[in-house]
């Protein structure tokens, strides 16, 4: 029993949240194993934070049950799960002392004022804020504030630490900071952690797992790099890895590779890995925009029409330091990004207006499940790009 | 947007101006005649010249025969304002709490509750009176006037709780929730503390509106008076300046209260503020 006490895997199974007449979360099932870093990510209302809820106990699933540690932990109260949760915001109690917010769990137990003031320091010291015990939170630093959060979720001794936006309320650098910190944390204690975010570098950068959620569902759950290359659908596609997303009619199928044609015409190919398409039917696709090459053309159209080419004006230019992220304007109205590094972007100048075909091989086409999702688009750039 | 010296204000600034200089003398000016009257000499009236200057109206006003009970009157306010404070805080608080979930028919309790606060005070008053009367009881200031009391602090204390909890962040609570506190420990450690200043500022609406009240105590208090209702009947039957002594003590006691309850509200700043001062000048020394 002691062992699975300490056990902190994470167990979803068909879990559905209403709320009167909205679904905030849909029959979701996810496991996470213990002593892994997992990321829920997708835009605000996508169902992340009331999973994170209800896994603290803060909110009881309308249908399904939840297991930490292999026990239903469905109806108990957060502090008999072995869950602690650091809030946005952190919630720091405002009228109490840094060290007797982190000593505050342990005084709930009635730990003697002695015992728990010496075990809080330990704790604070951990976090390299000792000399700041007898502040209170207001007058701490944002990323200061955070630690102690962590420090008060800590103390409880969890086998689950639950975090919701713990880096959104720190500014741009400290979050960088802090997001190493945290991964480097839970290395150190681990135990399980299931972070909450919507910025996908964020998630990216800590993740063992990333959990990509839209209205409710799970759209993969897999390792950043297996998100990053080969997403599901059009919508990780976009939102997580801010791929290009391509769709056109079967025309062939050969050696596992289909053929689509676009309305305008345009051929692209793409690896089927396994997939059975019938001829005629819709295709999605992406391509990574770090993996397209753009040369000029001038006005005429000069060069001839090849596969897996689209063309285009450049629309605009923004230089991201290691490399430039050219977006074109494709002839039936869609965008397409390509990340140029530095050093190709050096060597072929481009203006804004420059007409362009941009190229890429077939072996960096991911074939995509379902429908388009091009709704989603506009919000997945500004989302990317902010992060 | 900031004017210069130099700038010509418009005709509108003087005349507003004028207009506040003219309510602030019909607020304050005939206060500040009731004060300085209340100093006259034993044998001036109650009217301006001063005939010397005395604190022998106020000595008047301890010596009952001359001015009624006005001691007895004062214990008697004080007593009940203590009362309403405390019943007023009990529950304000607690039907505000009760009142963040939506409990069944709450919006009902809710307005029943408020109404009582259009409801002219003197009929309240007569009412109860006469409730009292027909179940032969005798109706007494801390019984029936007490309960007239509250029918108008209530409701205002519950709308200050309402103010109060509506920016308490509940993520407090369940941080709290989240730490092992039990109901009665987050209340206690968490809740309370939080909102603390808003609950002294119930507490000094309860006292204010209780210490003053006249229509719902005037038909309710029985047989003795409160502070309210003595004065009002001094005013029909006491011809001297120990009218105006009744005003100074009165205004001073108001103060006097007030004055607590900020300084209570400071202290409570003050002392996390002290603490935390404590914290800077340890951590330059480290």
């Amino acid at each position: 029993m002691a062992s699975d006490s300490r056990n902190g895997e994470i167990e979803l199974v068909s879990v559905t949240k209403r709320f009167g007449d909205t679904v905030a979360v849909d029959s979701v099932s996810l496991r996470i194993p213990h002593g892994a870093y997992c990321c829920l990510l997708g835009p605000s209302g996508c169902g992340k934070t009331t999973i994170l809820r209800m896994i603290a106990g803060h909110e009881t699933p309308s249908q399904g049950d939840i297991r930490i540690g292999g026990e239903s932990v469905v109806g108990r109260p957060p502090v008999r799960r072995g869950t602690a949760m650091m809030f946005q915001a952190y919630a720091l109690f405002p009228h109490l002392s840094v060290l007797d917010n982190v000593a505050f769990s342990l005084k709930m137990r009635g730990v003697d004022r002695a015992a728990r003031q010496k075990q809080a320091r330990e704790l604070l010291s951990k976090v390299r804020l000792e000399q700041f015990a007898e502040r209170m939170p207001a007058q701490l630093s944002g990323g200061q504030q955070q630690r102690v959060a962590l420090a008060r979720a800590l103390i409880t001794n969890p086998r689950v630490l639950l975090l919701d936006e713990p880096l959104s309320a720190l500014d741009e650098y400290l979050r960088l900071r802090m997001r190493g910190e945290l991964r480097r944390m839970q290395k150190q204690l681990g135990i399980t952690f299931v972070h909450v975010t919507h910025t996908q570098l964020e998630a990216i950068a800590v993740a063992d797992i990333l959990v990509v959620m839209e209205q409710g569902r799970i759209e993969q759950a897999a390792s950043p790099n297996a998100i990053f290359d080969t997403p599901r659908t059009a919508y990780v596609a976009r939102f997580v890895g801010g791929q290009n997303v391509l769709s056109g009619k079967v025309e062939s199928v050969a050696d596992g590779i289909a053929t689509v044609r676009a309305s305008d015409g345009a051929r692209f190919t793409v690896p089927l890995r396994g997939a059975k398409p019938a001829p005629g039917s819709q295709l999605f696709l992406s391509i990574r925009r770090d993996r397209i090459e753009v040369a000029k053309t001038g006005s005429d159209s000069a060069v001839a029409d090849e596969v897996n080419m689209v063309r285009g004006q450049i629309h605009s230019i923004e230089y991201q330091g290691s490399y430039a992220k050219v977006t074109i304007d494709l002839a039936r109205a869609e965008e397409f990004v390509a990340n140029l590094s530095d050093i190709e972007f050096g060597r072929t100048p481009l203006e804004i207006g420059d007409h362009v075909l941009a190229r890429w091989s077939t072996a960096d086409v991911c074939l995509l499940e379902g429908a388009d999702g091009a709704d989603q688009k506009a919000y997945a750039d500004a989302e990317l790009m902010g992060g | 947007m900031r004017g210069t010296a130099n700038e010509r204000r418009p005709w509108t600034f003087y005349a507003l101006a004028a207009f506040f200089v003219l309510f602030v003398l019909f607020l304050y000016g005939p206060m500040i005649v009731i004060y300085v009257l209340s100093f006259q000499g034993p044998n001036g009236g109650l009217t301006f010249p001063l005939n010397g200057v005395s604190l022998h109206w106020f000595h008047a006003l301890i010596a009952q025969e001359r001015t009624g009970d006005i001691a007895g009157a004062f214990r008697r306010s004080i007593g009940l304002a203590a009362m309403v404070t405390i019943f007023t805080v009990v529950f304000s608080v607690m039907a505000g709490l009760a009142f963040r979930r939506r409990f069944a028919g709450a919006s009902m309790v809710f307005y029943m509750a408020i109404a009582s606060l259009i409801m002219p005070g003197l009929f309240v008053s007569l009412g109860i009176g006469l409730v009292f009367q027909s179940l032969n009881m005798q109706p007494t200031w801390y019984g029936s006037a007490l309960g007239a009391q509250l029918t108008w602090t209530l409701p205002y204390g519950l709308l200050i709780m309402f103010a109060v909890l509506g920016r308490f962040n509940r993520a407090y609570e369940e941080a709290a929730s989240d730490l092992g506190a039990s109901n009665w420990q987050r209340l206690l450690y968490v809740t309370l503390p939080i909102v603390l200043p808003g609950i002294i500022g119930v507490a000094l609406f309860g006292f204010t509106l209780s210490y003053d009240e006249f229509p719902r105590t005037v038909l309710t208090a029985g047989s003795t008076n409160t502070l309210p209702l003595e004065i009002w009947a001094m005013t029909t039957n006491v011809t001297s300046p120990a009218l105006f002594a009744v005003g100074t003590v009165t205004t001073v006691i108001s103060f006097i209260v007030i004055a607590v309850a900020l300084t209570s509200i400071a202290l409570i700043q003050r002392r996390r503020a002290r603490r935390a001062g404590k914290a800077n000048e340890s951590t330059t020394v480290s």
